[in-house]
């Protein structure tokens, strides 16, 4: 297998921006049946590489070879003809639409009278499906299928064309356990097949789960290629940022204060049931479950964003109830959430009204926002958290991951909240910053804030917890002390594995 | 005042250019028509031009919150309708200062139920302000029972309600007047307050709003309120300049007044704006059609000059953001 010749060979690709050599002489190739990792931090151009690969992008220099022929792809239709699929994180169905049609979109097979063929349709998508093991039909709606389905529902489409590369980015970002061990199944069924696979993905287990090579870039150039199986974490760290991680867990314990958070048998409908705990001042609370244990909901209800069905919230001793983020803001808590494009930033706007809007209506001279207030707020967020960015002046939009979650964060401390609330700090953030990230929540619990985190990455939740709680279908299963808890438990706990609430 | 530099953009020269192009537009086209009319760009003309938009104008500063707020409002033609039949048929009633509060107070009653429906029931604004448009046409003919109403002629020259329309200050016409400083407070209270940042937030991003705290529903619902108050403002100078009104007066202002805020490069989708950038569109609207007229075209041919110069506005800055003229995808 791996002597077999390259599918897909790209050449020394050069790819520049007006002020940004995006790519600068990068190599790639993947031969049919291995599963080629593509590693590098956000802005080390994967996306771009990808881009170029799907014919979003033209390169302005370099050769990209199919079957060892050089072709040039002008738009994602004849990347898709020469057999390049990309599977794309955010997905791009039809809501609207039934499973059927969505494979087939834009090439329906008509009935003599020029109608769409569903029997015909049916039988071609449902021979699909089956190979791909899905549970659903092909009569189904897209917008009725969870968002692991969609993927099949996307994988399923790429299989429609004579695939010889099939590009996967960053595909477990929002799969669960069970449904990631789907997701590679069929990966290695099309391995099998002879396809070859690009993975992308900032996930280190998993790279080292599926792939049999890794290539690294940084900064827009050709790192070195390396074969899984002969390499560990610490190398690829090393090509990605150029150094060498500090990964040891800093859990000391500071003075830990009073409790600044309680909550006492607190429910939501169905999501969550009988939630008890409570947060320290000093101390990093770590919340960890499968996607759907309830775990976002309950932040949400402490934001103000859902109502309890029962239960009762104290804050520094005072019971409270809170309507609205307005509230829960006007009480000391901050949430920075799950989604930072979606829910954490305003990408339009600049980084500076950003990180003030909670708190513009307190920053004004006269009636006007007071420009001075807002860059001093600004100046000092970016010093503190080491955010990189032009000038205040850029767009939120522009920005990486990284430094886009550093705003989110600092948009927050600027409130200096009693209760922090962290929801999935570093989804889709590479390692260096994902590794900033973390000392700052020790940093932070260090100097007084009671944080909470919420996250469904293991390593990150043992890294910086002082407790972790384990939630399983709406339920605290278990509740640890940084002593105790180790991977298997927490597994255990988080699968409904062992009996209620022990210890 | 770096806000305002910010505002406007600035860097190299070809982003300057993108940014800017309205201001640049607006300029070749003031230097075309000069060249074009002798008449074009004497005082009086201007002066004139800018009077009979000063009423579209005052109506698009409220439309542009609303729009930079991420919604539309198409019915404030039919609420000027509204607006200046009431002011009139009032003033010799119960006298020019109570019918313009009571004018004033429905217009604000039927802005606060397109706030209402928008913001709090959250339902589509194109659907409830295209509603409107047709719901206040029918009030307006109820309530003057189908007939133009007018001021008695022996006192249109007397009364003060005539100042809206026909006074001036230091040489200077009241409608331009009431234009560039409500311009001023409106462009000030959206640059530079909180309450201009926070609509913002909510066209940029509603979601994300929510989660910094501010009350979306109330932010959606005031901008409805600007925007009928400005139509009140609007009726004034209307019914004082004419004194009197057809019930249909305001029809087919709406699609004006959004054309000038489209035109001065606020974006339907939100989050992006000025109330400068409106004011020029206003301009540049006005000065087309009186350029046309007075290069000899007939009245009609406006509307479509209006349509091409629209659709180019619009093309040219999504061409300058892309760096192409036709969409690279399929």
């Amino acid at each position: 297998m791996s002597e077999a010749k390259p599918v897909l060979r790209l050449e020394s690709i050069v790819k520049t921006f007006p002020g940004v050599r995006a790519l600068d002489g990068v190599d790639f190739e993947v031969r049919p049946g291995e599963v080629h990792a593509l590693m590098g931090e956000n802005g080390a151009g994967k996306s771009t590489l990808m881009k170029v690969l799907a014919g979003i992008y033209h390169p302005n220099e370099g050769r990209i070879m199919i079957d060892d022929r050089p072709v040039v792809m002008a738009n994602p239709i004849e990347a898709k003809e020469n057999g390049v699929i990309l599977i794309h994180q955010e997905l791009s169905l039809a809501e609207q639409m039934t499973v059927a049609e969505n494979v087939f979109l834009g090439e329906l097979p008509r009935s003599r009278w020029g109608f769409v063929d569903r029997k015909v349709l049916d039988e071609r998508v449902g021979a699909i499906l089956a190979k791909l093991n899905c549970d659903f039909g092909p009569r189904q709606r897209v917008g009725d299928l969870s968002i692991a389905k969609k993927q099949m529902v996307e994988i399923a489409r790429a299989l429609t064309h004579e695939a010889k590369v099939v590009v996967f980015d960053e595909p477990t970002a929002s799969l669960t356990d069970a449904e990631k061990v789907v997701l590679f199944d069929v990966i290695n069924d099309l391995k099998a097949d002879g396809v070859g696979i690009v993975y992308i993905s900032h996930r280190m287990e998993e790279i080292f789960t599926i792939s049999d090579r890794i290539t690294v870039l940084r900064d827009g150039t050709y790192r070195g290629t390396l074969i899984a199986a002969e390499t560990n974490e610490d190398e690829i760290t090393q090509l990605m940022i150029g150094r060498s991680l500090d990964y040891s867990r800093n859990v000391e314990h500071g003075e830990l204060g009073d409790v600044a958070l309680e909550v006492d048998g607190l429910s939501c409908g169905k999501l969550y049931h009988d939630v008890s705990f409570s947060v320290r001042a000093g101390e990093v609370v770590g919340f960890y479950g499968l996607v759907g244990a309830g775990r976002t909901e309950i932040a949400e209800t402490l934001f103000g964003l859902r109502e309890p069905s029962a239960g009762t919230i104290r804050l520094g001793g005072q019971k409270i109830s809170i309507n609205s983020p307005a509230e829960a803001i006007a009480n000391g808590i901050s949430l920075v959430p799950e989604s930072r494009k979606e829910q954490g930033l305003v990408l339009g706007m600049n980084c500076r009204d950003n990180i003030t809007l909670p708190q513009v209506d307190d920053m004004t001279a006269g009636p006007f926002v007071s420009n001075g207030a807002e860059i001093a707020i600004y100046d000092m967020y970016r010093d503190r958290l080491d955010i990189k960015a032009p000038s205040w002046r850029s767009l939120v939009g522009n920005l990486s991951g990284g430094n886009q979650q550093k705003i989110v964060i600092g948009k927050w401390l600027a409130m200096k909240p009693r209760v922090l609330i962290v929801d999935e700090p570093t989804r889709g953030i590479d390692v260096g910053s994902k590794a900033e990230i973390h000392n700052l929540i020790r940093e932070l619990a260090h100097s007084g804030y009671a944080v909470i985190v919420i996250s469904s990455e293991m390593p990150e939740i043992l890294r910086v917890s002082d407790r972790v709680i384990a939630m399983y279908q709406g339920r605290i299963m278990r509740e640890f002390t940084a002593d105790e808890v180790n991977e298997d438990n927490l597994v255990q706990a988080i699968s409904g594995i062992g009996n209620g609430k022990a210890a | 005042m770096a806000g305002i530099a910010d505002r406007i953009g600035g860097g190299d020269l070809k982003g300057v250019i993108a940014k800017n192009g309205i201001f640049i537009a607006f300029i070749a086209f003031m230097i075309a028509f000069g060249f074009g009319s002798d008449k074009f760009l004497t005082f009086d003309n201007l002066e004139s031009v800018v009077r009979s938009s000063a009423m579209i104008g005052v109506m698009a500063l409220g439309v542009t919150i609303v729009v930079i707020s991420g919604n539309l409002d198409l019915s404030v033609g039919s609420m000027l309708s509204f607006g200046t039949v009431m002011v009139v048929d009032l003033h010799d009633k119960i006298g020019p200062g109570p019918a313009i509060m009571v004018m004033m107070a429905c217009v604000l009653l039927l802005g606060a139920v397109n706030g209402f429906l928008i913001g709090y029931v959250r339902l589509n604004s194109l659907i409830v302000t295209l509603g409107m448009l047709s719901a206040i046409q029918g009030l307006t003919l109820i309530y003057s029972g189908g007939k133009n109403v007018d001021v008695d002629p022996s006192t249109q020259d007397i009364t003060w309600f005539r100042i809206f329309g026909r006074g001036e200050i230091a040489g200077i016409d009241m409608p331009i007047i009431i234009f560039f400083v409500l311009a001023l407070i409106i462009g000030f209270i959206v640059a530079f307050t909180p309450y201009g940042r926070r609509v913002y937030a909510v066209g940029g991003n509603p979601t994300a709003a929510v989660f910094s705290g501010i009350r979306r529903s109330r932010v959606v619902f005031s901008t409805y309120l600007v925007s009928s108050f400005c139509v009140g403002i609007a009726s004034v100078i209307l019914g004082s300049r004419v004194m009197g009104s057809q019930n249909n007066v305001g029809q087919g202002y709406e699609l004006l007044v959004l054309a000038s805020v489209i035109l001065g490069g606020t974006s339907l989708l939100g989050g992006s704006g000025s109330i400068l950038k409106t004011v020029i569109g206003v301009l540049i609207l006005g000065f087309i059609q009186n350029g046309l007229l007075l290069l000899g075209y007939p009245y009609f041919a406006q509307w479509i000059v209006t349509w091409i110069v629209i659709i180019l506005a619009v093309w040219l800055d999504v061409a300058a953001k892309r760096g192409r003229l036709l969409s690279p995808i399929a």
